[in-house]
Order: C-alpha cells, then sequence, then structure tokens
C-alpha cells in the first residue's frame, strides 16, 4: 500500500532525547528553574551537548494573562542558556499542544536546525496557591475578546462548561454513562500508582468517582484533571544528524488538520471533536493502522476529552464508546488491549498540557517503563487537546 | 450575580451585543445567498459575498447540548446555573452558547424549544434564553 502523501517529511525527523523536571503541587520553584532543568535532561539523555541544539520551539508562549499556565517562553531559554539558534518558535496558534513539537519537526526536516529543544512549563498549582485561578477565564475583572468573548458573558468560564456541554450531548445521542467516563479516571489512577513520579497515588474505585462532587454536569470532580507544576523538553532532531544517537524514537505520522470551525459552540457535529480531523489525517500518512498500536497516550484533561481521541482515532465505531470503556482494564489496563494513559494521564499525573503524553510514548517506546512497561510497544499514539484545538502523533520504536 | 465579566465591543461585534436595548437579536447575515453565520464577519462564509450585515433574527431557538455548572468559579457567583448550546430556528448550524434563565436544572433537555430574553449590564445586553413561553408573531 502505499501513502496518499507522496512525502511524509515528519520521517525525517525524530525524538532523540527527552527530560522532565520534578511535578507536582506548589514544588515552591520558578517556571524557568523547572525548565531548565527539564532542557539539560533532555540534552543530556540525547547525547548532546548544549552547542548542538541549534533551534528552539514552546507552547504556547510566555503567557502573562493567565496564571502560570506558561511562565516561560523561547527568549528566556533561550538567553539562560545562551543558546546559538538557528530557527525558534513560540506560540498558541497551532495545532494544539503538540503543535510546537509539529513546527520542529518540520524546521529539522526542511534543514533549518538540526537539533531542536521543545518545551512546556506550566506553574499553574503555584499560581492558584497565590490566588488567582488559572482555568477560570474572566476573573481578572478586564473584557473578553476573541472567541471567549461568546461564552465567558454568559458564565461558560471554564473549559469543564465546554467540555460538559459536548460530554452531555454525547450522552443524549448515544446512550453514554458517567461509569464508562469513569473507567477513564480510575484508570489513570491504576496506572498512576506504579509511576514514582505521578501526583495522586493512592487507590480510586468507581464508587469514589461517581460519588464525588459535580463540577459541571456530566463532568465531577475526578473527570477534571490537577493543576501542577512542572516542565518537559523533548528533542527533536533531524534523522541524519541524530544517526549516532542511542535513545531515539521515530516519528512515522503526525496529524494537525482543522477542518471544522475554530469555536467551541460552533462545530456540525457537537458530538465530535477536532480531534476528528486530526486523527484521519495521521493515518492518511503511515500503512500502519490502528490495530497495530500498542500503547495509547490521549489527552484527559477532562475524561470525556479521553474518549474524544479514542473514538476520533478509530478504536471503536462512532458512538461506541460506552461498550469500549465498559469492558474497563482488559481493555484500556497495562495488559490489556490499548493500555491507555501509563503514566496515570494528566487526571492523576498532573496538567502538564500534552507533554506528559509525549515524554511516556517516548519511555514506553524506549522500554524504560519500569512496573508500568507494556511490554514489548513499538508503536505509540499521542493525541492532545480537545474542542476545536488537536493534533496526534504516531511514535514507533527505533528497532 | 455580581462576577459578570463583559464582551469587548468592536464594530463588528456591537449590533449583536447592543441589539437587546431595542429587543432584537441581531445576527449577520449574506444579502446575497441569504446565510446567517456567527460570530460577526465581513465575509459570507457560503458564496464569499462582502455584502453582509447584521438582521434581526426571531430569537426562537433549540437546545442543542446543556451543562448544568454546580462548581462556583468565583466567590460571588451563585450556583447551580444552566449553560446551553441553542441552534437558532433560523439556520440550525448558527449556534450561541447562553445561560438559561427561569429553567430548572431538571427542566433543561436537548431538542427543548428557547427563546431569548436580555439582560442588560453596563453597555451590554446579554442574549439570554428561557423556556419558550410566547408564540412568534406569524404563529398567531
Ligand atoms: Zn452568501
Amino acid at each position: 500500500m502505499s501513502n496518499a502523501h507522496s512525502h511524509v517529511g515528519e520521517r525525517d525527523a525524530v525524538i532523540s532525547g527527552i527530560g522532565q523536571s520534578p511535578v507536582g503541587r506548589k514544588l515552591g520553584r520558578t517556571g524557568i528553574s523547572l525548565t531548565v532543568e527539564a532542557a539539560l535532561a533532555a540534552i543530556a539523555d540525547a547525547g548532546l551537548t548544549r552547542d548542538d541544539i541549534d533551534g528552539l520551539s514552546s507552547y504556547p508562549g510566555a503567557v502573562d494573562s493567565s496564571p502560570g499556565m506558561s511562565p516561560v517562553g523561547v527568549p528566556e531559554l533561550k538567553d539562560a542558556l545562551r543558546l546559538k539558534v538557528n530557527w525558534f518558535s513560540g506560540g498558541g496558534e497551532v495545532p494544539a499542544q503538540l503543535g510546537a513539537v509539529f513546527n520542529a519537526v518540520a524546521a529539522v526536516s526542511c534543514g533549518l536546525a538540526n537539533h531542536v529543544l521543545v518545551f512546556r512549563t506550566v506553574t499553574e498549582s503555584s499560581a492558584q496557591t497565590a490566588g488567582r485561578r488559572a482555568s477560570v477565564v474572566g476573573s481578572g475583572g478586564a473584557r473578553v475578546s476573541g472567541p471567549m468573548q461568546w461564552m465567558v458573558p454568559f458564565h461558560a468560564v471554564s473549559a469543564a462548561n465546554w467540555v460538559g456541554m459536548y460530554a452531555q450531548r454525547y450522552m443524549h445521542e448515544y446512550g453514554l454513562q458517567r461509569e464508562h467516563l469513569g473507567q477513564i479516571s480510575v484508570n489513570a489512577r491504576r496506572h498512576a500508582m506504579l509511576n514514582p513520579r505521578a501526583i495522586f497515588r493512592e487507590p480510586l474505585s468507581l464508587d469514589e468517582y461517581m460519588n464525588a462532587r459535580m463540577v459541571s454536569w456530566p463532568l465531577g470532580l475526578y473527570d477534571c484533571d490537577i493543576p501542577c507544576d512542572g516542565s518537559v523538553a523533548i528533542i527533536v532532531s533531524r534523522a541524519d544528524a541524530a544517526a549516532d544517537l542511542r535513545k531515539v524514537v521515530r516519528i512515522e505520522a503526525i496529524g494537525s488538520a482543522l477542518h471544522g470551525r475554530d469555536s467551541w459552540d460552533q462545530r456540525a457535529d457537537l458530538t465530535t471533536m477536532a480531534a476528528h480531523d486530526a486523527a484521519p489525517m495521521m493515518w492518511a500518512r503511515t500503512d500502519l493502522k490502528p490495530a497495530d498500536v500498542d500503547s495509547a497516550h490521549l489527552y484527559d484533561g477532562f475524561s470525556y476529552l479521553c474518549l474524544q481521541w479514542l473514538e476520533a482515532l478509530g478504536f471503536f465505531p462512532k458512538g461506541e464508546a460506552a461498550g469500549f470503556l465498559a469492558a474497563g482494564e482488559s481493555r484500556i489496563g497495562l495488559g490489556g488491549e490499548l493500555p491507555l494513559n501509563t503514566n496515570g494521564g494528566q487526571l492523576s499525573g498532573g496538567r502538564m498540557h500534552g507533554y506528559g503524553y509525549l515524554h511516556e510514548a517516548c519511555v514506553q517506546l524506549r522500554g524504560e517503563g519500569g512496573d508500568r512497561q507494556v511490554a514489548g510497544a513499538e508503536v505509540s499514539v499521542v493525541g492532545a487537546g480537545g474542542g476545536p484545538l488537536a493534533g496526534c502523533m504516531l511514535l514507533t520504536a527505533d528497532r | 450575580m455580581t462576577f459578570q465579566p463583559l464582551p469587548t465591543i468592536t464594530d463588528d461585534t456591537a449590533p449583536f451585543w447592543d441589539g437587546g436595548a431595542v429587543g432584537e437579536l441581531r445576527i449577520n447575515r449574506c444579502r446575497k445567498c441569504r446565510t446567517w453565520f456567527h460570530p460577526p464577519a465581513p465575509v459570507c462564509p457560503d458564496c464569499l459575498s462582502m455584502d453582509v450585515g447584521p438582521e434581526v433574527a426571531s430569537g426562537k431557538a433549540t437546545v442543542a447540548a446543556f451543562t448544568i455548572n454546580v462548581q462556583p468559579w468565583a466567590p460571588d457567583m451563585e450556583v447551580p446555573y444552566v449553560l446551553a448550546i441553542v441552534e437558532l430556528d433560523e439556520q440550525r448550524d448558527v449556534r450561541l452558547m447562553t445561560r438559561m434563565v427561569d429553567c430548572a436544572p431538571d427542566q433543561i433537555a436537548v431538542g427543548m424549544p428557547v427563546e431569548v430574553t436580555f439582560q442588560a449590564v453596563d453597555d451590554i445586553w446579554l442574549p439570554l434564553f428561557r423556556p419558550a413561553v410566547t408564540s412568534s408573531p406569524k404563529e398567531s
């Protein structure tokens, strides 16, 4: 079989190194301190030196208006490490969080750089402590503009509200129950218990999930991820510049499409999200199929977003989430058909805003998962984003 | 509720945000092919004509999705409240995210007919929606 695309340029790029700072609640450290720790770890992990890094990329750039959401941008890290870059990019108008990775892949594939350091840093937990809730839009008192103006004045102030409406419509349409969403949350906790770096590591039962307080129907406390402090860095290298590097993960295909409207309320089918645009693009760029995937690392900022990714990626037919998720551990657990969010996801691991999944997929494909390793993992899928934001990657082991 | 973020008004959005002063829900529409669209933009998304502008919609709509917000996101927020995405009767792919009023949390349902009602705050008239109680002039 041949690919619909004559040139799959992402295969000219690899992930050559990964690094992560401590991830936790109220770490009491600055964003730049966490970022530098993750960056130096990734450079060392790749077997590179600071002088090898000739590109920088980050999402969504430094953000002042939303405390802790993105305290560090490209200029600050560049200056701290005195990097001499040939290419750099930082910003939020990309196909969700992984857009910064896609930009890096494009840069190395066309030869603008050899080794791009990509990072994402959050200090949302510390920001909350300081009394400002980063995830509530409009709480600062200023007037809102752009897409937020169509939601926030009506008190649809949290992503829990927006995602809650989509989840409600899916339940209405397809008979999904909260118990099914709960399987995603309980599964994440099961895996977090095996991950020493996860934040919530006490057992979580489906009963506890069901009895927890409601946030925005049908989403309850355990459908929502945890704000945290932390930084993840990965190195995207040009494949032939990484020929002698030892920990390479290959990039099989990227999905970055957005065909529907860039809006939370105007999407034609409220039971789908942008993931339903990005995922088909990714599969069209590879001969691999959903059945080939050994581990899935899919955005669970809310449990329902993870369901959407599973459906968009074709792990079950449209509308059949309830039946898929009802099987619970035997389907999405470590020994199941499709081990899902093996590090605890964002629901139990912490909201590293997309980059925790990418880090964990590399860990799995390098066979470094320890107690949570998926035996023989060779193909992993990563999907990040929700609503009008989506980007996904299919990664393979370097064997 | 004193927690009330408000939108920035621009030339494009002013007709939407101040239409409530005269009881009008104003939505942009193409004068050439008559397509409605939202949010306001200078071009018709269907035929690409730039001969577009706000027109008065009936304010009748149908609930497409909803959520019942329970969490108080600000100290002075009254909860619970019902949020909905409603589809305008004129054209179902034109939607508004809105807050429901006069609607108990156990009353809301997908497919429920609703109608606009305006809440004035400063220079803004927020188009909120309530269960349909009045019949439109063309029906009476
Ligand atoms: Zn037109």
